[in-house]
């Protein structure tokens, strides 16, 4: 590891100013991610702004048709808790998949949206959901937030503060795993909301996670397992690595759409 | 270089570190407690397990720093100050549920976390529990058959 400074603030005005006064200076929130590219010598951080002192990060309320969850908040109280198993059971079972419990425990929602890794399960809830990313200074919604591969639309030393996900008549999250990573090879979510029939796809995207249209058609005329299951995915964006073909990734797309909605993934 | 301030095993600890040192370099080079193995470096094998603040989690991917004033539990913390094991560390002895002992540690800092939520669980609950514990040695199935029984020996059934 490469020395770096640590500051544990406790107002998101006080990170930010940290943030903003050099750019080599980084959010730490599970450190999940973080630190083990840290320990690769991967990163090299200024100071390490510790998130975990600023209380208006944490929480998880109802307000109205939306269910809000503080940045901070872990994968592990997401799965637990009771107003998101309430209202949207399919998002506290993609918390309670991901990685591991120890990962589960430490890990935040707001460390995995910011990351967007290509391969992280939170971004196709997001996406599919038609969340708003809350940060220090606006409200984002998906479509716009997840720009590619580990990009978003975060500013250097914009902060995620909360994400709002309005509550869906109607939604399912399938994944198939990479057994050695723990990430999902691929994942589907697909979800019946206010805005239509959404369905996103991770783990399988050469630029990170996707709307899949193919899906949405079908699902917009039958939303059932069947229907998923015909559908065909062209194998042109996606990837292609040791794991898996794109062409075997297309030809999971449905297959996992059609489980996740089956409720047998 | 700060001075971190943590509770392990019970008993206060403190030492001046660089912010760079993991938790898992404070317990084992600060506090010499060495019952916590490092296995990998990239967060998962499940070696370096302990509990912070009451739930397991990876030493080695959590910075001293960052447990300033928690309450940390490790492999050293369970028996009885008069040797007696704990029941987990008990039925992974009685059921062979370990070979070379390196993934021992975490495999039972791990587990004691799911059954303190989950006294009873089922054979794959502990299999999808053990997915962050990696064994090169058992193949599992004895790692399995000690947690049922410290599970039944704690709920006393
Ligand atoms: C063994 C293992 C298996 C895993 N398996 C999975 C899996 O199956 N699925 C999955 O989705 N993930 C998986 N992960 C990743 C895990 O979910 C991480 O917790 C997550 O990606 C990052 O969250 P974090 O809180 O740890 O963030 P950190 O590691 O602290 O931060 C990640 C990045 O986000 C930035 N950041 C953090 N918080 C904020 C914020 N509020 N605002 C702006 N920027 C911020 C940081 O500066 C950093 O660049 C796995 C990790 C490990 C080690
Ligand atoms: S040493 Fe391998 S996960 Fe911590
Ligand atoms: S007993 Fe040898 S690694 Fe598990």
């Amino acid at each position: 590891m490469y020395e770096f400074q640590y500051a544990k603030p406790s107002t998101v005005a006080d990170a930010s100013t940290t943030l903003s006064a050099d750019e080599a200076n980084q959010p730490l929130a599970g450190g999940q991610t973080l630190i083990p590219t840290i320990k690769q010598r991967l990163n090299a951080p200024g100071t390490l702004v510790d998130l975990s002192g600023i209380g208006e990060l944490t929480g998880i309320t109802r307000e109205g048709s939306t269910i809000v969850i503080g940045a901070m908040t872990t994968h592990a109280t997401v799965a637990a808790n009771a107003t998101v198993r309430d209202a949207i059971p399919a998002l506290a079972k993609l918390a309670g998949g991901i990685g591991d419990p120890q990962v589960r425990n430490i890990g935040t929602i707001g460390g995995s949206l910011a990351n967007n890794d290509p391969a992280a399960d939170y971004p196709s809830a997001a996406l599919a959901l038609n969340a708003t990313i809350k940060t220090s200074t606006r409200e984002i919604p998906a479509d716009d937030y997840f720009q590619g591969f580990f990009t978003t639309a975060l500013e250097p030393g914009e902060l995620i503060v909360s994400v709002a996900f309005p509550i869906p008549e109607q939604a399912a999250y399938g994944r198939f795993e990479q057994r050695a990573s723990r990430y999902p090879m691929v994942g589907v979510f697909v979800a019946k909301t206010a805005s239509g029939i959404r369905a996103a796809v991770t783990g399988a995207g050469q630029d990170g996670v996707f709307r899949c249209a193919e899906l949405e058609t079908a699902l917009t005329s039958d939303f059932s397992a069947k229907a998923a299951e015909a559908v065909k995915v062209p194998a042109d964006d996606l990837m292609s690595d040791l794991h898996a073909s794109a062409d075997y990734r297309a030809a999971l797309i449905p297959i996992m759409a059609s489980r996740a909605i089956a409720g047998t993934a | 270089m700060p001075t971190v301030t943590m509770r392990v095993n019970g008993a206060q600890t403190s030492a001046d570190v660089p912010e760079n040192t993991l938790l898992v370099d404070y317990i084992r080079e600060h506090l010499r407690l060495t019952g916590t193995h490092v296995g990998c470096d990239t967060s998962q094998c499940g070696a370096c397990v302990v509990h912070i603040d009451g739930k397991s989690a990876k030493s080695c991917t959590r910075l001293a720093t960052q447990c300033e004033g928690s309450e940390v539990l490790t492999i050293e913390g369970l028996a009885a100050p008069n040797g007696t094991l704990h029941p987990l560390q008990a039925a992974f002895k009685e059921a062979h549920g370990l070979q070379c002992g390196f993934c021992t540690p975490g495999m039972i800092m791990s587990t004691l976390d799911l059954l303190q939520t989950n006294p009873k669980p089922t054979d794959p609950e502990i299999r999808s529990w053990l997915k962050g514990n990696i064994c090169r040695c058992t193949g599992y199935q004895n790692i399995v058959k000690a947690v049922e029984l410290a599970a039944d020996e704690m709920s006393g059934s």
